[in-house]
């Protein structure tokens, strides 16, 4: 192979490669801005349909910010983090759990026997919303997460102020078996849990996901929601991550504060 | 005239990349769920089709054989990455459905076979037309599939229902295995008997 044939041939690919990269650093830096929007708005839809807000009206950036403020909390104290204290990796607005949870110095690992939801890895902090009306609050909502059949699911769950009753539930992010654990996407199931209660009255995590249907007569039946029929891992997964979020491990610390603040708020 | 017409008309059935050639099957498995879904794969995979066709064309005789495939490459995933971002930005749902198989056209054997078959020995022109013909030959087998799929499995179209889920208060039981991806093989195995029972000419010698 003569010289000048094996310069044209780098040339030639060169050539191509820089061509190449323009094209593709263009597009990536010119459509960042809306991909970080949509994933913003997703987001916040998503807070929105747990808390059942999505009615209040067609702007859901504005819905947000009128109804809803963002807290970060610590896990294992349960308490807030001072917006003063935010940094450029930990603040609630950019917070995505699984890059935290990733973060080896924001994420601790989950020792295998209280590890139910079987995450592996929980991020130290985590954002919860408030949904204010005329400044009273009305709900929490709390993201949670736990593997399913084939997938970690995400979802928010969104407790009423008397932090007893479920106002609702939703998945923002799955990978189950479409028609079957896919099923947790399905309307009429999520509306099951709105009015279900978490705790009993001493604060124990009470809510549980069955096989089968609930009998409505039993006692029980105000914690149990119906499990969906033909994906038994998938409703195990979100009867685990639901009671591992709720218990000591997950929100437990910060429950016990917002008790207190509230209880002192009605005296 | 007729040249022209054959080499974009000829992939819709008579040489269909899918139905005829057997190429692209994992996506037209992975992403035909639904209509909405398969129609956005489908504009993807025509967009990178025609394009890395007129790319390769254009350089055809400066590209020297012993590196072709990785220009090819180099063209084609850049050509995937551009669709990814695009359809990341401005449909992000169907994004979040479509997920890894936007960046898996890569791997689609229908753009590289073109490239190599047709692209490095004709102009841009008929390059163009190639690749537009074989983009909706696959767009019509995506498009049938999801069709099926989401009305048998789902008894909606486009998310709008058609036939009323008896768990909703109609008359239909879905057919869940349509929700599952091996009834694409299914669907694609009838299209495949359909077309050859019409054009015999394409079944293969024994």
């Amino acid at each position: 192979m003569s010289a000048e044939k094996k310069s044209k041939i780098i040339g030639v690919a060169l050539a191509v490669c820089i061509v190449c990269s323009i094209l593709v650093s263009t597009a990536a830096v010119t459509l960042n801005s809306i991909q970080e929007q949509n994933q913003k708005l997703d987001r916040i839809r998503n807070i929105l349909a747990a808390g059942n807000l999505l009615d209040r009206g067609k702007d859901i950036q504005k819905i947000y910010n009128e109804y809803i403020e963002a807290d970060l909390i610590e896990l294992s104290t349960g308490k807030v983090v001072h917006p003063e204290n935010y940094t450029n990796e930990l603040n609630v607005s950019d917070f995505d759990i699984r890059t935290m949870a990733n973060n080896p110095k924001y994420s601790t690992s989950i020792p295998a026997n209280e590890d139910i939801a079987q995450i592996k890895r929980k991020p130290t902090h985590m954002p919860v919303y408030y949904v204010r009306e005329e400044g009273e609050l009305e709900e929490i909502i709390l993201p949670v997460y736990g593997k399913g059949l084939w997938s970690t699911m995400y979802g928010f769950i969104a407790l009423n102020r008397d932090l007893h009753t479920v106002d609702g539930f939703t998945f923002y992010s799955h990978g189950e078996t479409p028609g079957l654990g896919g099923e947790v996407d399905n309307p009429q199931w999520k509306e099951i849990w709105k009015g279900k209660k978490a705790f009993d009255e001493n604060w124990n995590v009470k809510i549980e996901v069955i096989k089968g249907r609930v009998d409505p007569e039993r006692e029980s039946a105000k914690y149990q929601i119906d499990g969906l029929s033909g994906s038994t891992l998938t409703t195990r997964g979100i009867d685990n991550l639901i009671k591992y979020w709720l218990g000591e491990n997950g929100y437990g610390p910060f429950f016990e504060i917002l008790r207190k603040e509230l209880s002192d708020d009605q005296i | 005239m007729t040249k022209y017409r054959k080499i974009l008309l000829d992939p819709l059935f008579n040489e269909n990349p899918i139905a005829y050639q057997i190429l692209g099957i994992c996506s037209a498995l992975a992403v035909t769920s639904k209509l909405e879904t398969s129609i956005v794969m489908s504009l993807a995979v025509i967009f990178v089709l025609t394009f890395s066709n007129l790319s390769v064309s254009l350089i055809r005789k400066h590209i020297s054989s012993s590196t072709r495939i990785l220009v090819e490459m180099t063209i084609i995933a850049s050509l995937v990455i551009i669709a990814d971002q695009i359809i990341k930005a401005y449909a992000y749902d169907i994004s979040k459905q479509l997920s890894v198989y936007v960046g898996l056209i890569i791997t689609n054997c229908i753009i590289m076979g073109r490239a190599e078959a047709f692209a490095l020995k004709n102009p841009p022109g008929l390059s163009i037309l190639d690749g537009l013909g074989n983009g909706f030959g696959y767009t019509f087998v995506l498009l049938f599939v999801g069709f099926f799929r989401e009305l048998l499995g789902a008894g909606k179209l486009l998310g709008i229902t058609i036939f009323t889920l008896n768990t909703e208060g109609g008359w239909y039981n879905p057919n869940g295995l349509f929700l599952l991806s091996p009834s694409a093989f299914i669907l694609i195995g009838i299209l495949i008997w359909v077309i050859r029972t019409w054009k015999p000419e394409q079944v293969e010698e024994e």
